[in-house]
C-alpha cells in the first residue's frame, strides 16, 4: 500500500489578516506558519496509523511551494511519513497544484489523502482535480476511513447526515474531523524527521486558469446592541422588527 | 454560449442551495447577454418545469438510476459532457457537499478555471472576475478566471433565492452514464433537522452550558425557531454534540440569516467559520467576551436563565 498525503502551509489561526501592494498580497508580516489542520491532523494520522498496523505501508508526503515550506514539512516528517517531496513552485492556481501532485500520484499510489480544505483558500478543490487528472475515484468530506485489501470504506458528510461508501483503490480521499485524533510529534519523531529525505522537484508544465486580482476586508459591524437580560422581549422585537430576522 | 447549473438532488428533491445556485446562474446569464439552462441527474419527484420560475427555459435531465447516488467521477464526465452539447461556458455549482465533491472534477474535464466558494456576481466588464472567501470567511479574494469555460461554485447562504412565474422545457438528454466505482451502502440522516449548511438560523451553544444535560434549552429554542444546531469545538471535542454540529475555522463554515451564540466566548477560530451569518445574537455572562465584538444583538446574562425567556418570547412572537 503505497499513500501519499498532501501537506500544505497555511497561516496559523490566529494570524492577523491584512494585505499588502495595494491589496494585492497577503501581509505576511509577523505571520507565523502551520501545517494546514486538516492535513495535519486527520489526512497524516490517518496515513501514520495505516502504516502502524501494516509496517509495509509506504506513506510519502507532497506538498507544492517554494524553499519557504520546508520547516512545515519537516514537522509533518515529526509526525511520521517515510519521505516527502516539494514540487518547487509558488504558483497557487488550484488547477497548477493539482497537474503537479496528478504528475507525482500517478506514480503507482494506491490512495491519495488531502485535507478537507486549506484554512486560507478554502477551495475543497485540489482534491477532485487530482482525482479527476488520474482517472481515480473521489471521496471528498470524509469523516471515518478503513483500509480493506483492495478497497476502502468511507464515512463521508452528506446534508443533515452521512454515507458510508465502498470505493475501489486508486482513490482520492479528502479527509476532515472524525477520520483521526489529532497528535503532538515527540522528541524521537522530531529527531528522525531530520534525516528523513525531502526530495526537491521542479513542476511539471501546466496552465493556470485563475488568478487572485485582489483582497478585501469585509465591512465592519456596525457595534453591538446591547438589551438588558430582564428585557428579553425587546431583543425578540429587534430581531423581527429592525433586523427582520425572525 | 451559455450557462448552464446544476442542481443537485437527494432522494428525488431540489436542495434549497440549488434555487440559489439558479438565481445566480440566471443573473450570470443576463450579465453575458446569454441564456441559462439547468441540469438535473438521476430521478426526481419535484416538479422540474416549475424550475422555470427562476428564470431558466430549459431544464435537462439524465434520468439514470446509476445517478441517484454521488460517484463525483460518473457525475463529472455526465456534466462536462452536458455542458460540451448545451454550448455552456460557465457553469455553474452550488459550494455544497455535492458541487465540493464533483465542480472540480469537471473543471479539469473542461479545462475551465475555477472559483470555488464564491459569494458575488462575477465582474464582467474587464475581463471575468468572481469574489469568493478566503482565510474561513475573514477576508475576500477578486480572482480572475482566464479559461475560456469558467466554472463557479456559489457559497450556499450568500445569494438571495428569486422566484416568480415561469416553466422551463424539461429535455431529457441521453448521455452515457459509466458504471460507479462508489457504492454507497448505508445512508444515516439525522432525521426531523435542520441541516446545518441549509438553515437560514443556527443556535449554538459553547462549553458555558457546562455539560451535555443542559443541552435543553439550546434545544427547544431551536425548535421553536426552526433552527438547526451546532456548537463550538470544545464541545464537540468533548462529544457533548455530535462533530458534524462543530462550526468555525477546522469544523463547519455557516452563513445562515441569523445566529444565536450561547456561551461561546467568540475565539478567532470560532468567528472564522460564523462571521458571514447576516445577523449574530450573542448571549453570555462575561461582558467581555469577544464574542460581542462581532455581534449585532447581544445580552450580557447567564443563558440559564435567558435562554429559556427568550424561547417563551419567540412563543409569543408566533402566536400573534
Ligand atoms: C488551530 C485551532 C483551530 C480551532 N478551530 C476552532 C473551530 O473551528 N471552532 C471553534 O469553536 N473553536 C476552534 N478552536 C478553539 C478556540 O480557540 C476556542 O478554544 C473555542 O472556540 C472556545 O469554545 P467556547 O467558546 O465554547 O469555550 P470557552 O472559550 O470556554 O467559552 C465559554 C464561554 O461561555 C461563557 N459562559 C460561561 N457560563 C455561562 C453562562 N452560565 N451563561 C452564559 N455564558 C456563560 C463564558 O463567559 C465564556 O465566554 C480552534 C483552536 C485552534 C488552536
Amino acid at each position: 500500500m503505497k499513500i501519499l498525503v498532501c501537506v500544505s502551509k497555511t497561516p496559523d489561526t490566529t494570524s492577523k489578516i491584512a494585505f499588502t501592494d495595494g491589496n494585492t498580497k497577503f501581509d505576511e508580516n509577523g505571520v507565523q506558519w502551520i501545517i494546514n489542520p486538516y492535513d495535519e491532523w486527520y489526512s497524516l494520522v490517518r496515513a501514520i496509523e495505516l502504516k502502524e498496523k501494516d509496517p509495509a505501508t509506504i506513506v510519502h508526503l507532497v506538498t507544492v511551494g517554494g524553499a519557504d515550506t520546508e520547516p512545515i514539512i519537516r514537522k509533518a516528517l515529526a509526525l511520521g511519513g517515510d519521505e516527502a517531496i516539494r514540487i518547487n513552485t509558488d504558483n497557487s492556481d488550484s488547477y497548477y497544484i493539482a497537474a503537479q501532485i496528478a504528475a507525482i500520484a500517478k506514480d503507482g499510489y494506491d490512495l491519495v489523502f488531502t485535507g478537507k480544505e486549506t484554512i486560507d483558500y478554502n477551495g475543497s478543490s485540489i482534491g477532485g482535480m487530482i482525482a479527476e487528472m488520474m482517472d481515480a475515484p473521489y471521496i471528498s468530506l470524509a469523516t471515518k476511513f478503513e483500509l480493506n485489501g483492495t478497497t476502502a470504506t468511507v464515512t463521508r458528510e452528506i446534508e443533515g447526515g452521512e454515507e458510508i461508501a465502498e470505493v475501489a483503490l486508486p482513490a482520492v480521499v479528502s479527509c476532515q474531523k472524525g477520520v483521526a485524533e489529532q497528535r503532538i510529534p515527540n522528541m524521537r519523531g522530531i529527531m528522525a524527521a531530520r534525516t528523513k529525505p525531502l526530495k526537491v522537484v521542479e513542476p511539471v508544465a501546466a496552465d493556470a486558469l485563475t488568478a487572485i486580482v485582489s483582497f478585501e476586508m469585509p465591512p465592519a459591524k456596525a457595534g453591538v446592541k446591547l438589551v438588558s437580560p430582564d428585557n428579553v422581549a425587546e431583543l425578540v422585537k429587534l430581531l423581527h422588527e429592525e433586523a427582520k430576522a425572525i | 454560449m451559455s450557462v448552464l447549473i446544476f442542481v443537485d438532488q437527494s432522494e428525488g428533491h431540489i436542495k434549497k442551495a440549488s434555487f440559489e445556485a439558479l438565481t445566480y446562474g440566471v443573473k450570470v446569464a443576463e450579465q453575458l447577454g446569454t441564456t441559462a439552462e439547468a441540469l438535473v441527474l438521476g430521478s426526481v419527484s419535484d416538479d422540474l418545469a416549475s424550475l422555470g420560475k427562476y428564470g431558466v427555459k430549459k431544464v435537462h435531465q439524465v434520468n439514470n438510476a446509476s445517478l441517484n447516488q454521488l460517484d463525483a467521477q460518473v457525475y463529472a464526465k455526465v456534466i462536462a459532457e452536458a455542458a460540451t452539447q448545451s454550448g455552456a461556458n460557465v457553469v455553474v455549482f452550488s459550494h455544497n457537499q455535492t458541487g465540493k465533491a464533483v465542480a472540480a472534477r469537471v473543471a479539469v474535464r473542461l479545462k475551465a478555471g475555477l472559483v470555488a466558494g464564491a459569494c458575488a456576481l462575477p465582474d464582467t466588464g474587464n475581463g471575468f472576475v468572481v469574489r469568493k472567501t478566503v482565510f474561513s470567511g475573514k477576508a475576500f479574494a477578486n480572482v480572475s478566471i482566464t479559461s475560456a469555460v469558467k466554472v463557479i461554485s456559489l457559497n450556499p447562504n450568500s445569494y438571495t433565492t428569486i422566484a416568480s412565474e415561469g416553466t422551463a422545457e424539461v429535455n431529457q438528454l441521453s448521455i452515457a452514464v459509466d458504471t460507479p466505482k462508489v457504492k454507497v451502502t448505508a445512508v444515516n440522516k439525522v432525521s426531523g433537522e435542520v441541516p446545518l449548511t441549509e438553515a437560514e438560523i443556527v443556535v449554538s451553544g459553547g462549553r458555558g452550558l457546562k455539560g451535555p444535560e443542559n443541552w435543553g434549552i439550546l434545544l427547544d429554542l431551536a425548535k421553536e425557531l426552526g433552527a438547526a444546531t451546532a456548537c463550538s469545538r470544545p464541545v464537540g471535542d468533548a462529544h457533548w454534540r455530535p462533530h458534524h454540529e462543530h462550526v468555525g475555522q477546522t469544523g463547519v463554515q455557516v452563513a445562515p440569516n441569523l445566529y444565536i451564540a450561547i456561551g461561546i466566548s467568540g475565539a478567532i477560530q470560532h468567528l472564522a467559520g460564523v462571521n458571514r451569518s447576516k445577523v449574530i445574537v450573542v448571549i453570555n455572562k462575561d461582558p467581555e467576551a469577544p464574542f460581542f465584538k462581532a455581534a449585532d444583538y447581544g445580552i450580557v446574562g447567564d443563558a440559564f436563565e435567558v435562554v429559556p425567556k427568550l424561547t417563551e418570547e419567540i412563543k409569543k412572537l408566533k402566536a400573534k
